[in-house]
């Protein structure tokens, strides 16, 4: 048996060193261990309430609206408010502008060079091995050169994002009770022909790149998956949540209870071993805790360590989600000759965020034009001395949720629980792999692992400064 | 006459990527211009190891950061995202040493260092109170080491693309900058010229006393908690974002990210700052 250490793991957001244990060209054992502490919760503790909407938007440069989306849920929870139907719309296309940029960045500009020729980009940007690749020469410069190009889309992507956002990364707009930004009329058309621009990306490069990759490397369909999916939905508006929440466990699609949201630690470096429910967390960093290996805690769903992000959005909406979804999820599915059970896999994943983006950037156009420019963006806050609250929501990478508590005027305690905070756990106290662990176990490879370890793992977007805060 | 490309090793610490998402936003000269063509007449430079970006992973991509400080002293520029934690070898670690050692180790090899961020300056966010694992600046932790490698802060979170572009034209076309170049908090002066406030579009209400009440609301944001009078940066001339929006423009009071302090002295975020704190931050930047 030999062990691989991958660290560190590149073409992710963060610190994230993995280790497999490979026996006759097979992972039989796999360990995700995160590498940095920031202590962010303790950061936001005494803080004044209204803080912890800027600190923890800080908590990911990549997805900071996940946060920013989170931490507004939570605030508007604990204070008591709800945005205007104007201000809950411009949240709504503020944070789908930074789902289609995420996908698009991680398709291209992370995932994409684990199938790209040795030499197919400019310098260090190259993979710089030519295992397993399946591209023909004109294949995979046509490929390279929509590299390039989508770094000019997800930079018009973070535009789209700004522009009723204030700015990105790290948005300066969404606030309890709603929004700061009250848009003129120049900004709408602003916002619209972006989005057609990006919208025409995303239908003819970003889709048929995708079905490419998904023809070539039909195999990674069956590889990496987990089984068990979780996800809290997202986009509301009017009552409703245009993603729908729920999981996946041993049956069928079931709905969500966040009361079986625990977290624990036994195998992570903090003092003790939970697992507590988020808002009576104690967790106190022990970073010479002998029997842990990472700083990602283990959270579970009724028990069970759940695979959250775009596999299980595209599982629930198409039982439960919009015809509008369920036909190009059906179209798309089709074309890539994959089942919807094949979707929890590393090919999977990449085509679940294909879908939610074509989807996406169609429902965006349609809260676009509800916007009423002339109507109010938020609704006062007023901030309470002792409260509670929650926020719920998916980010790209999955289902991420705030809770706070309000005491003396100030924040008491702070917790965040993040998409890679779930598929990146590790071990919990009854043995139980994380998702990316039990995605990796079991896996069958070619070399040393390194090839199919990094595809595995990057289908699910870690982002470890999310993980960890 | 073009010179050999300067190497750049983007090593990045207690940080959230938002400086490199940032640099990414360049436009004129965007991210492929800088990767691949002169940045000033005859100079450029090659990105040798960014993890967020690069092909290799794992033992391939280690080599790289591994193999850099050997090389003879003024090949590579060293460029820092994010704090270092120091109060414990385990709070941070890239390729299983922590991150402090890699980056002092790093620095010393390197022609100079620039700090991108208001974590890799100043401790930023994870330096706020109490900061738990005791982060610091590049700067405040070469200093602790006895380092003598030139640092330029280019602070902000995260900093707009311009800030980073100009201070590496400058490095390009004059070399280290004499000090009277840095500001007190060892900035380009150049490039953090003056107070978000002394440019503001809103400037005019702040005069008169026309102050918005609430989110959303017309009038300056003095009350709403703006930390613009005591910030330097030039948002205001520039926008965010190819100049589509920015802070104050969106109704969002400035909350000072590039200042020292931050987060520390602005907060409350959205509290009116008191006289004594104004008076202090003025003292402060001199
Ligand atoms: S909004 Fe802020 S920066 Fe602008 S004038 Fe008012 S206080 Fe000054
Ligand atoms: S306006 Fe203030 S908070 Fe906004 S980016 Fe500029 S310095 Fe930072």
């Amino acid at each position: 048996m030999r062990t691989v250490s991958i660290d560190p793991i590149t073409r992710i957001e963060g610190h994230l060193r993995v280790e497999i244990q490979v026996e006759d060209g097979v992972i039989v054992g796999a360990r995700c261990s995160g590498a940095l502490y920031r202590g962010l919760e303790e950061i936001l503790r005494g803080r004044h309430p209204l803080d912890a909407q800027r600190i923890t938007t800080r908590i990911c440069g990549v997805c900071p609206l996940a946060h920013s989306t989170a931490a507004s849920l939570c605030l508007d929870d604990a204070l008591g408010v709800e945005p205007p139907r104007n201000g809950q719309l411009l949240r709504n296309l503020i944070y789908g502008a930074n789902f289609l940029h995420n996908h698009i960045l991680h398709f291209y500009h992370l995932a994409l060079p684990d199938y790209l020729p040795a030499r197919a980009l400019p310098g260090a940007l190259s993979p710089g091995t030519d295992e397993d690749r399946r591209f023909s020469a004109a294949e995979a410069e046509r490929l390279a050169g929509h590299y390039l190009a989508a770094l000019d889309m997800r930079r018009k992507a973070q535009e789209l994002v700004a522009l009723f956002g204030g700015k990105m990364p790290h948005d300066m707009s969404i606030v309890p009770g709603g929004v700061t930004h009250r848009p003129a009329p120049g900004d709408v058309a602003a916002f619209r022909f972006r989005l057609k621009e990006i919208a025409g990306f995303i239908e003819g490069t970003y889709i048929p790149d995708l079905l490419l990759v998904a023809e070539r490397y039909h195999d990674y369909f069956e590889l990496g998956k987990v089984g068990k999916l979780l996800t809290f939905g997202c986009f509301p508006l009017d009552g409703d949540r245009l993603f729908p929440a729920g999981a996946v466990l041993d049956g069928g699609p079931e709905p969500l209870d966040p009361g079986e949201i625990r977290e624990g630690f036994s195998r992570s470096w903090y003092a003790g071993e939970g697992p507590r429910p988020p808002w009576e967390e104690e967790a106190v960093p022990d970073p010479d805790k002998a029997t842990a290996y990472s700083w990602i805690k283990a959270p579970r769903y009724r028990g069970e360590a759940c695979e959250v992000g775009p596999a299980a959005r595209a599982t629930l909406a198409l039982a439960h989600g919009p015809p509008q979804f369920r036909e190009i999820a059906g179209e798309l599915l089709g074309e890539a000759k994959a089942t919807p059970e094949q979707l929890g896999s590393a090919m999977g994943r990449h085509l679940a965020r294909g879908i939610e983006a074509l989807f996406l950037a169609r429902a965006m156009e349609g809260w676009l034009a509800d916007l009423d420019p002339s109507a109010p963006v938020a609704t006062s806050v007023t901030v309470p001395d002792e409260a509670r609250g929650q926020g719920l929501t998916d980010a790209p990478r999955g289902a991420l949720g705030h809770w706070v508590e309000i005491a003396g005027g100030v924040i008491a305690r702070y917790q965040v629980i993040a998409p890679t905070t779930w598929n990146a756990s590790p071990r919990d106290e009854r043995d139980v792999p994380g998702p990316i662990e039990r995605a990796l176990e079991g896996t069958r490879v070619a070399g040393d692992g390194l090839l199919e370890a990094g595809r595995i793992v990057r289908s699910f977007d870690p982002c470890l400064a999310c993980a960890i805060q | 006459m073009r010179g050999e490309p300067l190497a750049v090793v983007w090593f990045q610490a207690a940080g959230c990527t938002g400086c490199s998402v940032s640099l990414m936003n360049a436009a004129y000269p965007d991210i492929k211009d800088l990767l691949l063509d002169e940045i000033v007449p005859g100079k450029s430079i090659t990105l040798v190891f960014h993890a967020t970006l690069m092909g290799p992973t794992g033992r391939p991509a280690l080599e790289v950061l591994d193999r850099a400080p050997g090389k003879a002293a003024g090949d590579y520029l060293l460029v820092v995202e994010g704090a270092i934690p120091t109060r414990h070898p385990n709070f941070g670690r890239v390729g299983e040493r922590p991150m402090a050692e890699r980056a002092v180790e790093l620095a010393r090899g390197a022609v100079g260092v620039v700090a991108v961020g208001t974590c890799a300056s100043y401790g930023g966010i994870p330096a706020g109170a109490p900061n738990p694992t005791g982060c610091v600046g590049i700067g405040e932790l070469l200093r602790r080491e006895g380092g003598a490698v030139p640092v330029v802060n280019v602070p902000g979170c995260p900093p707009h693309p311009r800030w980073f572009v100009e201070t590496v034209a400058h490095l390009l076309l004059h070399g280290p900058p004499r000090p009277e170049e840095l500001d007190g908090a060892g900035r380009l002066r150049a490039v953090y010229p003056d107070l978000v406030h002394d440019n503001c579009p809103r400037r005019a209400d702040f005069d008169v006393g026309r102050f918005a009440p609430g989110f959303g609301d017309e009038g300056c944001l003095y009350e709403l908690g703006c930390k613009g009078p005591y910030t330097d940066a030039n948002c205001p001339y520039h926008g965010w974002n190819g100049g589509v929006n920015w802070c104050i423009k969106a109704g969002h009071p400035c909350i000072g990210c590039c200042e020292p302090e931050f987060p520390d002295y602005p907060s409350p975020l959205f509290r009116k700052a008191t006289a004594q704190e104004a008076e202090a931050s003025y003292r402060r930047s001199g």
